[in-house]
């Protein structure tokens, strides 16, 4: 096994999702699967091959750091779940 | 022919000539829409009143003799690109009530040409899937046959052509997204080169790989609406600047001396008999065209697929960590503390396949496992790049079937994931390289399915294979064949 239930639910975490039992054995499985499969790349010689993060060739975008018109509190807040005054309200964050 | 079964350029036509306004065009759109999306649903959403106020706006403006070629061309979206005050849900239930506060570029450019927005479009959650199935709002059914899936991720944006919904429509195409729909729903469907057309406001998947394009009902509209969207735009950084070339300028039904290239690597095995012959026939029709076929490598291309599910769900994984309740999207009820909150509002929101997704990708990014996947994946990216870039020497386009087979049923792949990624093996390494590929309708199946090829461009050679698309079909009649409902 590439990876074990105990790794998924990990992972699991680490990604802020919670999974039931049912989704843990399912998801180690499949996981199983797909990294038995992706372990074809590993019969390539990468020696000396540098990483692609970007398809086509491109220098950093600058602009100048000027004003320009943006959301006001309100549209920003049109979408929250939840909302106090101006801001968006969540649950106790110290526990 | 109805009024919903024409092309951008034959309905400009008529509303130049005033032989229909944009507001009678608009209305037929909705009736077919209405009787016929309760079979197919291709709509998440459907803007009956903002559609007929544009396109009344639409008519005053060619009336005034302000008209472009889509001014009152009643066009639908991708539920992926952001409307202004419409709904966008990307197919799925965590933004199930999100109401964007400004729109996609994509959008912006079309609607200020007085393009007139029908609604937004089914897909599979957050453009993660081969066949609508995986959308929240439920799976779009072919047109050709209610059984088969649409393809994915833009299923919808194909389904609703095919079927007489919208005269063109848009989608995203991240690892054959647009292709493979068009192939499956008889149209045409074209994936720009990485960083040709904005990304502004459409939501993201894989970054580095997903790219914004046309699915119409032949290549002349796939060039109008290119030619439309395409450009830098300041507020995507990844867009290019680079001048946008008159695409509609590119179709001339002349190949001859054009070199095409048949990659052995495409041509294998396991290909549908269907397909097989389909390609066959087309680079018959090719050579009697007068182009000359090359046959070429592209020799890591059995790689492509294990590359693409390790760096697309590594970008996945980072993209979608916003959705956690806080400022948009849903957000779970009673939850204790913060932490519990992003746990319960994150599986309550996404579906199995982004979850499965997410998953894989924080796992190649994580500690101890970044070199051996995503960093290893990244060099054989390289690889892939190259074997295109080395292909594109000797050859002006390359000619490729768009999947494997055409389209299978609802279901048959739903429970077997690596299964479903297979399908993608054609198109996926366009993305990876970063260049255009555009699929045009080229053949039936014995079950009535329509199968289409692909033409793969060089970088930035959208007017190649606009041109030899275009060629083939004035030579063919594929794209003319309706489905029934």
């Amino acid at each position: 096994m590439r990876i074990t239930p105990k790794e998924v639910e990990h992972v699991a975490t680490l990604a802020r999702l919670k999974l039931d039992h049912e989704e843990i054995a399912t998801f180690t499985g499949q996981m199983d699967a797909i990294l038995s499969y992706v372990d074809k790349l590993s019969e390539l010689n990468t020696d000396g091959i540098m990483p692609t993060s970007h398809a086509v060739p491109m220098e950093n975008a600058f602009r100048s750091d000027v004003i320009r018109p943006s959301f006001g509190t309100e549209k920003a807040l049109a979408n929250a779940p939840e909302r106090v005054e101006g801001f968006f309200k969540v649950p106790k964050v110290i526990e | 022919m109805e009024i919903y079964e024409l092309t951008i350029h034959d309905l400009h036509e008529k509303l130049q000539k005033k032989e229909l306004s944009a507001v009678e065009a608009t209305t037929a759109l909705f009736a077919r829409i209405k009787a016929t999306d309760e079979k197919i649903n291709a709509f998440i959403s459907v803007a009956g009143k903002e559609a007929l106020e544009s396109a009344a706006a639409a008519d005053v403006r060619i009336a005034a003799g302000d008209m472009d070629i889509l001014t009152g061309i009643p066009l639908a979206l991708k539920d992926i690109f952001l409307t202004k005050g419409i709904r966008t849900t990307c197919g799925s239930k965590i933004l199930a009530n999100f109401i964007p506060p400004y729109d996609s570029t994509a959008w912006e450019k079309l609607q200020s040409r007085g393009a007139v927005l029908l609604g937004k479009l089914n897909q599979d959650e957050f453009a993660m899937g081969s066949s609508c199935e995986s959308s929240a709002f439920g799976t779009t059914r072919n047109p050709w046959n209610l059984d088969c899936i649409p393809g994915g991720s833009s299923g919808g944006s194909a389904a609703a052509i095919a079927a007489g919904q919208a005269i063109a429509t848009l989608g995203t195409d991240t690892g054959g997204s647009i292709r493979q729909p068009a192939s499956h729903c008889g149209c045409v469907g074209l994936k720009p080169t990485y960083g040709r057309v904005s990304r502004y406001g459409v939501i993201a998947y894989a970054s580095s790989l997903d790219q914004v394009g046309p699915m119409t009902r032949d290549v002349r509209d796939a060039a109008i609406m290119l030619e439309a969207i395409a450009g830098h735009d300041p507020l995507d950084s990844t867009s290019v600047d680079r001048s946008v070339p008159d695409y509609t300028g590119s179709l001339l039904p002349d190949v001859k001396g054009m070199k095409i290239g048949l990659p052995k690597e495409y041509f294998i095995d396991g290909l549908d008999p269907d397909v097989k012959t389909a390609m066959e026939l087309a680079i018959e029709t090719y050579r009697g065209l007068g182009a000359e076929f090359v046959d070429i490598s592209l020799p890591h291309t059995d790689y492509a697929v294990a590359c693409y599910y390790l760096i697309a769900t590594a970008e996945a994984s980072s993209n979608l960590a916003r959705y956690d309740g806080v400022r948009f999207g849903h957000r779970a009820d009673d939850c204790a503390g913060l932490k519990e909150m992003y746990l319960q509002s994150r599986a309550e929101g996404f579906g199995t396949e982004v979850k499965r997704r997410i998953m894989l990708g924080t796992y190649a990014l994580s500690s101890g496992y970044y070199d051996a996947y995503y960093l290893k994946a990244q060099k054989v990216r390289t690889l892939i790049m190259g074997d295109f870039l080395k292909a594109f020497e000797g050859v002006d386009v390359i000619l490729t079937p768009v999947a494997p087979t055409p389209a299978f049923k609802i279901g048959e792949k739903a429970s077997d994931p690596l299964q479903m990624y297979l399908s993608d093996i054609f198109t996926i390494p366009v993305n990876l390289a970063g260049t255009c590929g555009l699929s045009v309708p080229a053949g039936m199946s014995g079950t009535g399915l329509p199968i289409g090829l692909q033409l793969i461009g060089r970088p930035f050679g959208e007017e190649a294979i606009i041109r030899a698309g275009y060629a083939f079909e004035q030579a063919t009649q594929w794209h003319t064949l309706k489905a029934t409902l």
